[in-house]
């Protein structure tokens, strides 16, 4: 946050129509705004209900993954996945800090997860019950973040554009070890092939739904690509992401859970693209709205981390005025 | 915008190797400066980002405004006289 | 000789594996998102260590077996780590007191390890010391603001000291194994190292405001194979996808 000794940022412009045209030729222009610039109200809260969300899905992100650190199979593994939990820890990090340079602190927005009123990326409300399962989060999962993430880098707003690219450059590696990880398996015996197909067949389809709702009832997407905080729609995304994973998965003798997956001459202006089958919207929003299998378990294990944390936290703050006050009377 | 009952915020500045200046990577929190030149190594030199961290308390930052940016910025537009293609020399001079 | 070095490098493989393995399950539930960082930058660096240690182990044996052979094909005696690595986290107070009692003994110990005779611990020590002195200076002042930040953290990190204190008798033990070692000058005598931890406890304790126990009753037994209840828990965790899948690759 850049807001202490700042001007901007802590009040708000008249919105009359000369200055939201203003604001827009500035965003037309592909300048960058910067957190003390004069910005709408609504720029400013579809920013911090975004990164918000999208930094507290990297941190309920590190739960899923977690969970295999202790039982990973070989040394090289488990230092790739503790490497891996650790970075999304870092990238909700530099999310928070982003945020923060709109005036609200990560305290607050711990407080939104806990109290359930902020979301989260709702795939991590899924289980992880198999190994596999850590191979196809980083293919899949990760796989679907980055086409998300890669446009975010040209966000309008600098410092979210800024983190996104520190994101993206640590990211890569994410996708790679997971499919490497699933490639392995395939390779391996008869268990550990089933192992990768059962782990696949769980997640293909909430992976598609990370793009979120369809373009026709997406609630956010216009204002947002004309803010150019969003550069592509849910569903050019997702169809770029179905594109590109199909031949993966092909290739290491992997099949997609979806009989209705075919190759269509006409797709995307006839370069070609998969058609797919319809997605359970209705389980989307279940899970959305807090009723997938680990929704709750998530929460209570970040409520757990930071409630027994406070005394620890206090600690620090309590050590840190103590010494002020001995250095004032030295 | 001090968060009080949260731990006070730092901005970090990471110097990629000696003759390069510090730059600007990014934000933490943590209770005082020693805790935060630790916390910014673990954050942001993991990848060897980096050889030297300041960090400062993001409350002891303070910046120009942006609403005085065309007074503060626009006046050295026009001042062509700072810069050496202002200037005719014969080109049998060559570099200078 | 190398069944006297080789068994005295599985104890210090032994050692950082179960504190890696210890310090990566903070992972994801650390009191605040720095050390959600920092927690698993140390059980990297251990785990790291752990490699190249079982590595060369496993050079030394010369039957073929490798790195991960040894990290999760043991029996709970098999595994020579001290008691102290394999505590429960229980808090955070003695999980960075439990960190600064191992690392304040590994800093002198990797020091000492540069002028000793095998080529492949010395480089192994080069390395490692730098991550250990790290280690030292984080936890080191994470007990200072934790035994003179509120009454509630002195008192946990007081509670800490009890609870570890008995186990760091074993960092300096020297069974006959080791004790081989440093004779034909591959291994630094460890208690001669006493003094360079003591000294290092008793400064981070002062400014804690935390004062040392005597340790009337030291607790061992590790460097021979006999563990605590947690081990075998820890051991079911570690070790079960290689249990479960008997000879599979991953």
């Amino acid at each position: 946050m850049y807001s202490q000794g700042l001007i901007g940022a802590d009040s708000q412009p008249v919105e009359d129509q000369a200055f939201l045209d203003a604001f827009q030729r500035r965003i037309d222009a592909e300048e960058k705004i910067e957190p003390n610039d004069p910005m709408p109200m609504a720029y400013r809260n579809t920013l911090v209900r975004m990164i918000g969300q999208h930094a507290h899905s990297e941190i309920v992100g590190m739960l899923p993954e977690g969970n295999w650190i202790t039982r990973a199979p070989s040394l090289r593994r488990k230092v790739a996945l503790l490497a891996k939990v650790q970075d999304e820890g870092g990238h909700g990090l530099y999310l928070y800090s982003a945020a923060e340079t709109l005036g609200v602190s990560r305290e607050q927005m711990t407080e939104e997860l806990l109290s359930g009123e902020a979301k989260y990326s709702s795939i991590f409300n899924y289980p992880t019950p198999t190994w596999a399962d850590i191979g196809t989060i980083g293919w899949l999962v990760d796989g679907a973040a980055i086409m998300n993430q890669v446009p975010l880098c040209r966000c309008s707003y600098g410092p979210y554009a800024r983190a996104m690219i520190r994101v993206c450059k640590e990211e890569s590696f994410h996708q790679r070890q997971g499919y490497e990880l699933v490639k392995s398996l395939c390779e391996g015996s008869a268990d550990q092939k089933a192992m990768a197909q059962d782990s696949l067949n769980r997640w293909w389809w909430p992976s598609l739904m990370m793009f979120g709702p369809p373009d026709t009832d997406s609630q956010h997407s216009d204002q947002s690509m004309k803010w150019k905080i969003k550069r592509f729609t849910n569903d050019e995304l997702r169809q770029k992401f179905v594109d590109a994973t199909v031949p993966q998965a092909e290739l290491i003798g992997l099949s997609m859970p979806d009989p209705d997956l075919k190759w269509n001459e006409e797709k995307n202006n006839g370069q070609g693209g998969y058609d797919f089958g319809e997605i359970d919207w209705d389980e989307f929003w279940r899970v959305v709205n807090g009723h997938g299998m680990m929704n709750k378990d998530r929460i209570a294990a970040r409520k757990k981390a930071w409630e027994e944390g406070a005394w620890v936290r206090d600690a620090a703050k309590a050590y840190a005025a103590k010494q002020k006050q001995r250095t004032a009377a030295a | 915008m001090t968060n009080e009952s949260g731990m006070p915020l730092w901005e970090v500045f990471i110097r990629p190797r000696a003759g390069l200046h510090h730059k600007h990577v990014g934000s933490l929190h943590a209770s005082d400066s020693t805790m935060a030149v630790q916390a910014a190594r673990d954050v942001y030199t993991r990848r060897e980002e980096g050889d030297s961290i300041w960090v400062v308390a993001s409350a002891d930052i303070h910046a120009s405004d942006p609403a005085r940016s065309a007074e503060n910025f626009d006046p050295a537009s026009d001042k062509v006289y700072r810069h050496p293609s202002f200037y005719d020399i014969p080109d049998e001079v060559g570099h200078m | 000789m190398s069944e006297h070095l080789l068994n005295t490098v599985l104890q210090i493989a032994d050692d950082h594996l179960i504190l890696g393995h210890r310090v990566s399950e903070w992972c994801g539930h650390a009191p605040m998102l720095e050390e959600d960082l920092s927690m698993p930058n140390m059980a990297l660096d251990l785990i790291g260590q752990a490699r190249s240690l079982y590595t060369y182990v496993a050079q030394l044996e010369g039957k073929g077996r490798t790195e991960d052979d040894f990290a999760y094909l043991r029996g709970d005696r098999e595994y020579r780590n001290c008691l102290l690595v394999e505590r429960n986290n229980e808090d955070f107070a003695h999980t960075v007191l439990r960190q600064l009692y191992f690392a304040a003994f590994m800093k002198p110990f990797w020091e000492a390890m540069h002028t000793c005779s095998d080529e492949t611990l010395v480089n192994i020590s080069h390395k490692a010391v730098k991550e250990i002195a790290y280690h030292v200076r984080h936890c080191g002042e994470w007990v200072i603001r934790l035994g003179d930040g509120t009454a509630i953290s002195a008192e946990r990190m007081h509670d800490a000291v009890l609870a570890l204190h008995p186990y760091t008798a074993e960092l300096f033990e020297i069974d006959n194994n080791r004790q081989q070692c440093i004779n034909s000058g591959l291994f630094p005598d460890s208690q001669a190292l006493q003094p360079a931890w003591t000294s290092t406890i008793n400064q981070i304790f002062t400014q804690a405001k935390l004062a040392v126990p005597r340790d009337e009753y030291p607790q061992t037994g590790g460097r021979k194979g006999l563990h605590t209840e947690d081990f075998g828990i820890l051991l079911s965790q570690l070790q079960y996808m290689q249990r479960a899948y008997p000879g599979a690759s991953w």
